[in-house]
C-alpha cells in the first residue's frame, strides 16, 4: 500500500507490529494502542520512533497524556464509508495540539484526501497506486471551504467578509 | 431569494468536476460499485429498480424562476419529461442515464443548482417553512439561518461520513410547516426575553422503522452558537452513534438509548469546548448573508381589490381561493399554494411544460420566486390579490388549479413500488384511487382538513406515521397489505399515529379509508371539530370497530 506523505509517494519509516509481534531491536514502530498503552514507558524508551494506531472506538482522551512522546498516531478507517477517525483527528489537531505525523489508514481513496486534509491528516497509507499518484492534483480539487477547521483555510464567509471590506476602500 | 455569488458558484462547480471524474472513474471500472455508490450517494444519484434517480436539492424549498426552468430542461433532455417533488424540498427524476449525469447537473450548475448531499450518510438538504420570509407573525426569514446552517454543512469535513443520514428542519412560525419534530434536528426560532433571536433545540426525531417525535435538548441557543451547538450534537454522533446496524444507526436511536438528559450532557460538554471558536458567528457574517436574500418591491395595495370581489360570485374560484390562497405579511398580497395532486395523478408530479409554465406565470406574478413545501406542493409566496383570478384561470389550463390543498386528496405519497427498490408496496396507485374515490369537492369540504400519507415500506418516506389517516404497505406471503394508523400529526403538535388493526388488502384501502371518513363524519360533536380532534376525543375504538365490523 503506497504511502503518501509531505504530499507525495514515500517511504514508509515505521515496521507495523501487531499485538504479539516480536519487537525489533531498533528502527521505527508503529503499534496498536492496546499494546502501547500495556507498556508506553519500555517502548519510549527504545531508540526509534515510536506510533500508534488507534483504532475508532476507542476515546481520544487515553492516548492524550503520550502525545508528546509519540512521532505518529495512524487513525483507522475500516470501511471509508465511517468517519469516526475524522473526528478524532480533529480533536487531536485542534484540542490536543498534536503536531506529529497523523496517518489515515484503511480503506483510503482519492474521494476522501479533501476532507482528510481538512481535519488535519497530514499522511495517507492509499489503498490504490493510482489514487496515491493523483494526490497533489486531487488535493487541490477544491478551492472554496464552508467550515473552518484547524487547517486554517480561509471559509467563504470569511472571504466574503474580506472582499467587502477591500472593496470598500477609498469608496 | 437568495444569490449565490462567485465563491459559492465555485464550490459547485469544483463538485461538478469531481463527480464527472468519479463517474468516469466508474465506467472505466477503476472505482468499484462498492466504492462508487457512496461517492454517487452523495451527489444525489441512487440506483432504483429501473433505472438511476437523481435527486436535486432545493434548498429551504426556494426557486427562481431561471432554476425551475433549469428543473424542466433536465426533465426534457435527460430524463422522460417529468419530475417528481417530494417531501424533502427535493424534486426526483427517475430515468437518468449515469454517462450523462454530470452533464445534467453541469447544467444546473449554471443556475446555481446542484444535488450535493440530497443523499448518504452526511447532513442532508436543509429543510424550511416553504412561506418562509412572507407569512405573517414569523420571528424572522428563518432562510437567513438555513443558508448559514447549509453553507456550513456542505462538504463538511468531519460529517460527511456519519453513521446514517441526518436532517435539519427550520420552523420560525408558531405553526410549523416544516415539521421540525420529525427531523434529526429540529430549529425553532426564538427571541429570548432580551429579545435576541435564537433557537429552541429539538433532537432525535424521525420516522422509519422506529419512530420518535425529537425533543427539547436546550430551550435557547443563541444564534452567534448555533453552528458550534450543532457542531457539538454531530460530533457526539459520530463518535457514539451505533454502526453495527443500519436500523440503529439514526441519531434518534442514541437520544433513545442515552436518554436525552445523558445525550444533552454530552452535548453540552462538547459543546463547552467549541462553543467560543472560530464557529462562533459574528452579526457581520449575518448581515452579509442577510444581504443576499431580496425581498420583492411590493406595492401599495387595497387588502380587497375589485377584481377579488368581482371573482368571488364565481364557485369554482372560490373553491380554489379557499384553500390554496393563504395570507401574507403584506397587505394586498397572497401566499398561493399549487396544489399537485390532480385527481388520478401521482402525488408531487409535475412534467417539464407545467414547470415551464409555471416559471412563466411566477415572473409574471410572484416577482420571479417559487417554493417547494414538505407536502409536495408548490407555492407562489408574492401574488397580489387583483391577480389572483387571473392566476387561477392561467393555473387551471396547466392543470395545476385542482381545489383540494390540505383536503383529503392533498396525499403524501412516496414513489413506492412502482420506482422504489426499497419498497414492499404500491403507494401511488392507491393515492390514485383515493383522488378518484374522494374526486367530489363538496364532500372533500365537509370533511375538511384530513391529511393522508402513505408508504410503501416501513422507510416511511411517505411520512405515513404522522399522516392524520397513515398508510403503510408492506409485504406479507407475497401479497401487499396495508396498515392504517389514525391520529398522526406532522406539525407543532407532532404526533405519531396509532394503529387501528390488522392489516387490509390492496383493493380495500380505499374502502377502509371511506368507513374511516363516514365513522368521523358521524362521530364529529359539530362541522368544525377536525377529524385530528375527533380522533384525539375517542381514540380510536369507534374508528375500529366501523372499519372491522364487517371485515
Amino acid at each position: 500500500m503506497p504511502l503518501v506523505n509531505g504530499g507525495k509517494i514515500a517511504d514508509d519509516s515505521f515496521a507495523k507490529l501487531a499485538v504479539d509481534t516480536p519487537l525489533p531491536e531498533s528502527g521505527d514502530i508503529l503499534v496498536p494502542a492496546e499494546r502501547f498503552l500495556g507498556d508506553a514507558e519500555g517502548l519510549l524508551k527504545r531508540a526509534g520512533k515510536v506510533g500508534v494506531i488507534w483504532p475508532n472506538n476507542r476515546d481520544i482522551d487515553e492516548l492524550v497524556p503520550y502525545l508528546g512522546k509519540v512521532a505518529a498516531v495512524a487513525l483507522v478507517f475500516p470501511t471509508f464509508r465511517d468517519g469516526r477517525a475524522y473526528s478524532q483527528a480533529r480533536l487531536l489537531r485542534e484540542r490536543y495540539n498534536y503536531r506529529g505525523e497523523l496517518r489515515a489508514t484503511g480503506q483510503i481513496l482519492r474521494d476522501q484526501f479533501v476532507f482528510m486534509l481538512r481535519a488535519g491528516f497530514d499522511s495517507f497509507e492509499v489503498k490504490k497506486q493510482a489514487d496515491a499518484e493523483a494526490f497533489m492534483q486531487t488535493a487541490k480539487r477544491y478551492s472554496v471551504f464552508y467550515q473552518p477547521t484547524g487547517d486554517g483555510r480561509i471559509t467563504a464567509l470569511h472571504r466574503r467578509m474580506q472582499l467587502r471590506h477591500s472593496e470598500g476602500v477609498g469608496t | 431569494m437568495y444569490a449565490y455569488d462567485e465563491i459559492d458558484r465555485t464550490l459547485v462547480n469544483e463538485r461538478v468536476s469531481e463527480f464527472r471524474d468519479q463517474v468516469k472513474r466508474r465506467l472505466s471500472g477503476e472505482l468499484t460499485e462498492d466504492e462508487f455508490k457512496i461517492l454517487r450517494l452523495q451527489n444525489g444519484v441512487y440506483l432504483q429498480l429501473h433505472a438511476y434517480m437523481f435527486r436535486v436539492a432545493i434548498p429551504y424549498g426556494t426557486l427562481a424562476t431561471n432554476q425551475l426552468r433549469a428543473l424542466a430542461h433536465v426533465a426534457r433532455k435527460y430524463d422522460r419529461g417529468y419530475g417528481h417533488f417530494t417531501t424533502r424540498q427535493n424534486i426526483q427524476f427517475n430515468w437518468i442515464k449515469l454517462a450523462e449525469l454530470p452533464d445534467a447537473l453541469e447544467d444546473l450548475a449554471q443556475v446555481g443548482i446542484h444535488a450535493m448531499q440530497t443523499s448518504g450518510n452526511n447532513m442532508r438538504n436543509v429543510t424550511s417553512d416553504q412561506w418562509a420570509g412572507v407569512a405573517p407573525g414569523e420571528i424572522e426569514d428563518p432562510r437567513i439561518w438555513s443558508e448559514l446552517i447549509r453553507q456550513h454543512t456542505t462538504l463538511h469535513p468531519e460529517f460527511s461520513f456519519l453513521p446514517r443520514k441526518f436532517k435539519i428542519a427550520i420552523t420560525a412560525s408558531d405553526h410549523d410547516r416544516a415539521a421540525i419534530k420529525i427531523h434529526d434536528i429540529g430549529l425553532r426560532l426564538i427571541k429570548n426575553e432580551k429579545g435576541e433571536t435564537g433557537f429552541e433545540v429539538l433532537v432525535g426525531g424521525g420516522l422509519g422503522r422506529t419512530p420518535f417525535i425529537a425533543k427539547t435538548i436546550k430551550h435557547f441557543v443563541h444564534g452567534r452558537d448555533i453552528l458550534s451547538y450543532i457542531e457539538a450534537i454531530l460530533r457526539v454522533y459520530n463518535q457514539y452513534g451505533r454502526r453495527d446496524n443500519i436500523y440503529k444507526a439514526r441519531i434518534k436511536i442514541l437520544v433513545h438509548e442515552l436518554g436525552i438528559e445523558k445525550f444533552a450532557r454530552e452535548v453540552e460538554d462538547e459543546w463547552q469546548h467549541i462553543r467560543n471558536s472560530s464557529l462562533q458567528i459574528d452579526d457581520e457574517v449575518i448581515e452579509d448573508i442577510r444581504s443576499r436574500f431580496t425581498y420583492p418591491a411590493y406595492e401599495k395595495l387595497p387588502h380587497m381589490p375589485d377584481e377579488l370581489r368581482q371573482a368571488a360570485a364565481d364557485p369554482e374560484f372560490e373553491a380554489w381561493r379557499k384553500n390554496s390562497v393563504a395570507p401574507h405579511k403584506v397587505q394586498g398580497y397572497s401566499i398561493v399554494t399549487i396544489s399537485l395532486k390532480p385527481t388520478g395523478g401521482p402525488p408531487g408530479d409535475a412534467t417539464a411544460e407545467q414547470m415551464d409554465a409555471l416559471a412563466d406565470l411566477a415572473d409574471k406574478y410572484s416577482f420571479g420566486e417559487i417554493r417547494v413545501g414538505h407536502e409536495q406542493n408548490l407555492a407562489l409566496p408574492h401574488v397580489a390579490k387583483r391577480d389572483l383570478p387571473a392566476l387561477w384561470k392561467a393555473l387551471d389550463k396547466l392543470g395545476l388549479a385542482t381545489p383540494n390543498v390540505n383536503l383529503i386528496t392533498d396525499i403524501i405519497a412516496c414513489p413506492g413500488l412502482d420506482y422504489c427498490s426499497l419498497a414492499n408496496a404500491r403507494s401511488i396507485p392507491i393515492a390514485q384511487e383515493l383522488t378518484r374515490r374522494f374526486a367530489n369537492h363538496e364532500l372533500a369540504n365537509l370533511i375538511g382538513r384530513l391529511h393522508i400519507n402513505i408508504s410503501g415500506c416501513i422507510n416511511a418516506c411517505g411520512h405515513h406515521h404522522v399522516g392524520h389517516i397513515g398508510i403503510l404497505g408492506v409485504e406479507k406471503n407475497g401479497e401487499e397489505v396495508y396498515q392504517i394508523t389514525i391520529g398522526g400529526r406532522a406539525d407543532e403538535n407532532a404526533a405519531l399515529g396509532t394503529l387501528i388493526g390488522p392489516g387490509v388488502k390492496f383493493d380495500e384501502v380505499a374502502d377502509v379509508v371511506e368507513d374511516i371518513v363516514e365513522a368521523y363524519l358521524a362521530l364529529r360533536e359539530r362541522p368544525e371539530e377536525l377529524f385530528m380532534d375527533t380522533v384525539k376525543r375517542l381514540g380510536v375504538e369507534p374508528f375500529k370497530e366501523r372499519v372491522y365490523a364487517t371485515r
